[in-house]
């Protein structure tokens, strides 16, 4: 967690990577996502001073940017663990059991879903479908896709 | 038209409308969430599903969403089939899955869509048991409430807030079956028009918080029409009383004026009727009497005894009222009570919209418009309901586009999607960035001349015969070539004006531009400053400086001030001495004020909630409010007051002077048939489901007093009487059986959205006619003077207005008291934002510290101030001040007189 550049200013490399950018859209509010992405990339997550810096640079408001960020399940806005676990709910990995999985994995890091780990590692949160219904069920961790989960869950996603 | 078929009828209705709409139209109950008859479709709610046949074999039909539907020739439908029925009831209990089962605690409940939805549908048991989501609620500063548990997600509040208002702080966050409809973090809601929510909102999430004080159900409040009193717009408003309390104000429709919305000032300003600044009881030097007879004996032996009596009037008192006084007083002794400047500001208005030949628009009309210059007027402020008006002008554009698209005009999310494309224009000269800048295509600030001058450039490059201001400079030359261009190109174009500069030049170069518009159906609008400040102007009397100098010259030596508080008139120091010279200084009013603390006789007048009254607003429409409560004796009606004290009233009942006022004054004739002829029996004020009225004084006596009669209006006090016959523009509530909320107005339009049916309220008293030659008083440019400052007062939606100043939650988002000055300026005093100057003037001994605001778009040598912030009430506009940075020595504590 880089919870200390979580201030009210921009830091200089995230302000040239969003203005890398602007050049791609027609106006800056459309940069909202990919602002949200690089800042949260640098910090780890989006916390309030965080999303008014970013709305102030796009210059839209913080309830615009909101609404954007909390559309979004990969924009966090609490703090997460290091490693982000994404258990599929859509229905097909909700046929196959994706909620006991879940459910195993969470009881084992004695976690709620959204909250992290005592020791920072880790957050478990759902997503929605990841489009390989096909190996459900479906999980993601740190950007990676790990298909074809079994009640083995935690040595298949933790490797304990 | 287009003929269609509805379960096996046959309708004519409008071609090119949607079906939804054409129902409600039809009078036919079809449920819906997401469409507002104001702002379109989306088709985001599912409610209105009706079956959709191909032809006349088809007997299966699909399911369509009646919103989102155009009306077409030959179009079958069924709102009966079963299968829509089915989807219906299944769609609404969906919707109500997470809904709270708190009816009987929420605010909204007996006046909801909601229920009123529910039970359309026939969902009325609940089968679901599992866990429901919940949320935190946030703070929303005084207006409003906030209940988000309650929400279905309709998307009404942001399509309003956003979309249709122009708010940048009320957003839809979240995703799926966890979207919260609120601010990025609590805090007062922005938009001078919040409090819209409450009744755009179809559920309880937004309700109204001073209503929450002291809360009541609709159907246990007295009601009657009324008119807003704050400004000079007219908007018509339903206020509700119960227990003697005025306890809330909603919209009343009318289709010409404020359609579906007010402003937050105009619902939210009422609280001054309810208090302590109130007078209950006349006070005869000093001493409260108990009953108004003893006042009247007092007021005539006066009257009897003076050696000369003048009376002064007043703009926001009735024509009634003004007249009484009139002729109480004999005319050649009425005096309009204006400030000097006002009251030339307002003859020459007066004699442009009824002389100067050109179309005063409507409120509606002015949403029409193609292209619009605001010359001189920050209307969110001045003339609040009109900003949002003109927001929706700059929609033409697009409206065009859509219609070259094939894009019906109601489908609001198509059509919006074509809004950054085009614009019809909205050109804003003001002396500061105003609250529509965000929807102006050029903006321009300057003082008052360079206001005046635009406008008259302006007018000069659309007519070479409109004379042309010398020395521009080429900036300003472009600019006016600029707007000129684009006027001309308007086939409606509308020019915006209005007293808040305190300029003649200014009113004048409006019509200028306004006449050379080559466009047949143009539009000329000023926004005044009071709710009857036309009307008292179309009464016409006399200069207040004249009355001065009548007490001064000992011809009178006694005065009767009516619902007029002179020392927002005129410096202190020369109201001290008029009032101070006089014998006799008889004062009505509601609330006491500087003025009536010098009242030898005090008569405490009803409000607009207590009375009756006629209005006439900005665009010479006159309009009528009655009581919604009788005014507890002493308390009696300003006009009431004047015609006791005649020792032969030719008139005893409001109607008879209303008559006569119409008789006596020709510009006013048209109030003659006005308002609505007696009807009988009467109208109830109190609906059918009132409860508690054998019980609601029983704590005083057991005894059910009769109720008290109202011998003035067409209605009456008590539950019983006629509703079937009622006029829409005289009901006292909007109501229809199944349709609780105030969305029952559907029942009272031909049209959903078009005039109320037999006609909206009000007579449109002037009509346009002649021509005035080119005003070419054109002001010399404004030369900053080293050293000094011109203080320009900015208008302000809630300091701005005398009465509803006094409304605790109005008081609450009063702006900080602060000068607003330019950069440059900031920079000669060596003053930093928040730093304190001391404001010297010339009229009043103590100075003045206040904080500094440096805003870029202040023009040069003026000084700007808050109208009606209790630290500038005597410094008046045009006052020339020398400014210097406040010393070290400053406490800490700024804002307040010193
Ligand atoms: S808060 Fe009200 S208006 Fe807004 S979406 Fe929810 S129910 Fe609709
Ligand atoms: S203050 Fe003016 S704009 Fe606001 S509701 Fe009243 S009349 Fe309308
Ligand atoms: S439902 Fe889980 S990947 Fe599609
Ligand atoms: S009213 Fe038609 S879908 Fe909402």
């Amino acid at each position: 967690m880089k919870a200390e550049t979580n201030t009210r200013s921009l830091s200089a490399a995230e302000i040239d990577e969003i203005n890398a950018e602007l050049p791609h859209y027609e106006d800056k509010s459309a940069v909202s996502i990919e602002a949200l992405k690089i800042v949260q990339k640098h910090r780890g997550w989006i916390s309030d001073d965080s999303l008014v810096a970013i709305a102030e640079y796009l210059k839209i408001s913080p309830a615009q940017l909101e609404g954007v960020a909390t559309f979004y399940n990969l924009i966090y806005r609490r703090p997460v663990g290091k490693n982000v676990i994404h258990v599929c709910d859509s229905v097909s990995c909700w046929m196959l059991g994706s909620d006991r999985l879940s459910e195993k994995l969470c009881r084992h890091l004695n976690v709620k879903p959204g909250e992290m780990s005592q020791d920072g590692e880790y957050t478990v949160l759902p997503i929605v479908c990841l489009g390989a219904c096909d190996r459900a069920p479906v999980a993601m961790v740190n950007g990676e896709l790990r298909p074809d989960l079994t009640d083995n869950i935690v040595k298949e996603l933790l490797g304990e | 038209m287009a003929t269609i078929e509805v379960d096996g009828r046959t309708y004519e209705v409008q071609d090119g409308s949607n079906l939804l709409a054409e129902c409600l139209s039809l009078g036919l109950d079809l449920p819906y969430f997401c469409w507002h008859p104001a702002m379109g479709s989306v088709g985001a709610c599912r409610q209105c599903a009706v079956i959709q046949y191909k032809d006349a074999e088809d007997t299966r039909g699909r399911l369509v969403m009646a919103c989102i539907t155009p009306v077409a020739d030959n179009l079958r439908i069924s709102l009966n089939a079963d299968v829509a029925r089915q989807f219906r009831a299944d769609n609404i209990e969906l919707l109500m899955i997470n809904h709270p089962h708190d009816c009987p605690v929420c605010e909204e409940g007996g006046e909801c869509h909601l229920q009123d939805m529910t039970l359309m549908t026939g969902h009325t048991s609940r089968r679901y048991r599992g866990r429901k989501r919940t949320h935190r609620n946030q703070y929303l500063g005084p207006f409003v409430n906030h209940e988000m548990n309650r929400c279905i997600a309709c998307y009404r509040c942001v399509r309003f807030y956003n979309d249709y208002a122009g708010g940048a702080d009320l957003e839809v966050l979240g995703i799926h079956n966890n979207v919260y409809f609120g601010r990025h973090e609590d805090g007062t809601l922005e938009s001078e028009f919040s409090g819209n929510l409450v009744e755009v909102c179809p559920t309880g999430v937004f309700t109204d918080k001073p209503f929450s004080d002291r809360y009541t159900r609709k159907w246990d409040l007295q009601t009657a029409p009324s008119v807003c009193v704050h400004c000079s717009l007219g908007c018509n408003t339903t206020p509700g009383e119960r227990y003697g309390e005025l306890r809330r104000i909603v919209n009343r429709y009318h289709g010409d004026v404020n359609g579906y919305f007010l402003c937050d000032r105009g619902r939210f300003g009422y609280g001054f009727v309810n208090s302590d600044l109130r007078g209950r009881f006349p006070r005869i030097e000093r001493q409260p009497v108990a009953v108004a007879g003893t006042a009247i004996e007092h007021f005539r032996t006066q009257i009897r005894s003076a050696k000369g009596i003048i009376g002064i009037g007043s703009p926001r008192a009735s024509l009634e009222a003004n007249f009484t006084l009139r002729e109480l007083v004999g005319e050649t002794n009425f005096f309009l009570g204006l400030d000097e400047t006002e009251h030339d500001l307002l003859e020459s208005i007066l004699g442009i919209l009824a002389n100067g030949g050109i179309h005063t628009p409507t409120l509606r009309e002015t949403e029409q418009a193609d292209a619009v210059l605001i010359l001189g007027e920050d209307v969110t402020h001045s003339a609040p309901r009109l900003a949002l008006s003109l927001r929706q002008s700059v929609r033409n554009a697009t409206f065009d586009l859509a219609r070259q698209l094939k894009i019906p005009r109601w489908l609001d999310a198509a059509v919006r999607q074509l809004e950054g494309q085009v614009q019809s224009p909205l050109f804003i000269a003001s002396v500061h960035a105003t609250r529509l800048h965000d929807s102006a295509a050029e903006t321009f600030h300057g003082s008052p001349e360079a206001i005046a001058r635009l406008g008259f450039a302006i007018a000069h490059s659309l007519n070479p015969e409109s004379p042309l201001p010398s020395g521009l400079d080429e900036a300003e030359e472009a600019l006016a070539a600029l707007i000129a261009g684009r006027l001309r190109e308007a086939k409606r174009p509308l020019i915006v004006s209005g007293t808040s500069c305190a300029s003649l030049a200014v009113v004048q170069a409006a019509y200028n531009i306004a006449r050379a518009l080559p466009a047949q159906n143009k539009g000329l609008l000023y926004a005044l400053p009071e709710a009857n400040s036309l009307g008292l102007t179309m009464i016409g009397g006399r200069r207040l400086k004249d009355a001065f100098a009548r007490v001064q010259d000992g011809s009178a030596d006694t005065m009767v001030i009516l619902e007029n508080d002179l020392y927002r008139r005129a410096p202190a120091p020369q109201i001290d001495a008029f009032l101070d010279a006089a014998r006799h200084v008889a004062v009505i009013d509601h609330l006491e004020n500087p003025t009536t603390a010098k009242a030898g006789l005090l008569l405490p007048a009803a409000t607009f909630a207590e009375s009756e009254g006629t209005l006439v607003n900005n665009e010479g429409r006159a309009q009528c409010y009655f009581p919604v409560y009788p005014a507890q004796e002493p308390i009696l009606a300003g006009w009431e007051w004047l015609i006791r004290v005649m020792d032969n009233p030719r008139w005893h009942h409001f109607r008879d002077l209303t008559s006569a006022c119409a008789a006596a004054i020709p510009a006013l004739a048209g109030i003659e048939r006005f308002p609505a002829e007696e009807h009988l029996p009467k109208i109830p004020r109190q609906p059918h489901r009132y409860s508690g009225r054998t019980a609601m004084h029983a704590d005083v006596s057991v005894i059910e007093p009769p109720p008290p009669q109202d011998c003035e209006t067409p209605f009456a006090f008590s539950m019983e009487g006629d509703t079937v016959h009622v006029p829409p523009a005289l009901l006292p509530v909007v109501w229809a059986p199944g349709w609780n909320s105030n969305q029952a107005i559907n029942k009272f339009q031909d049209e959903v959205a078009g005039p109320l049916r037999s006609g909206n309220p009000g007579i449109r008293l002037i009509q346009a006619s002649g021509m005035l030659p080119w005003f070419d008083r054109i002001p010399p440019a404004f030369v900053p003077e080293r050293g000094f400052w011109r203080i320009v007062r900015l208008p302000n939606i809630f300091a701005g207005e005398e009465l509803s100043a006094h409304s605790a939650p109005v008081a609450e988002r009063f702006p900080d008291a602060c000068v607003f000055v330019n950069p440059e300026d900031a920079e000669t005093l060596a003053v930093s934002n928040g730093d304190s100057v001391e404001i010297r003037y010339e009229l009043e001994l103590s100075s003045l510290r206040i904080p500094v605001r440096i805003d870029s778009t202040m023009p040069a040598g003026l000084l700007g101030i808050t109208a009606g912030l209790p630290p500038f009430r005597h410094l008046p506009n045009g006052a020339r001040v020398a400014l210097i940075k406040a010393g070290p020595e400053a406490p800490a504590k700024t804002g307040e007189n010193q």
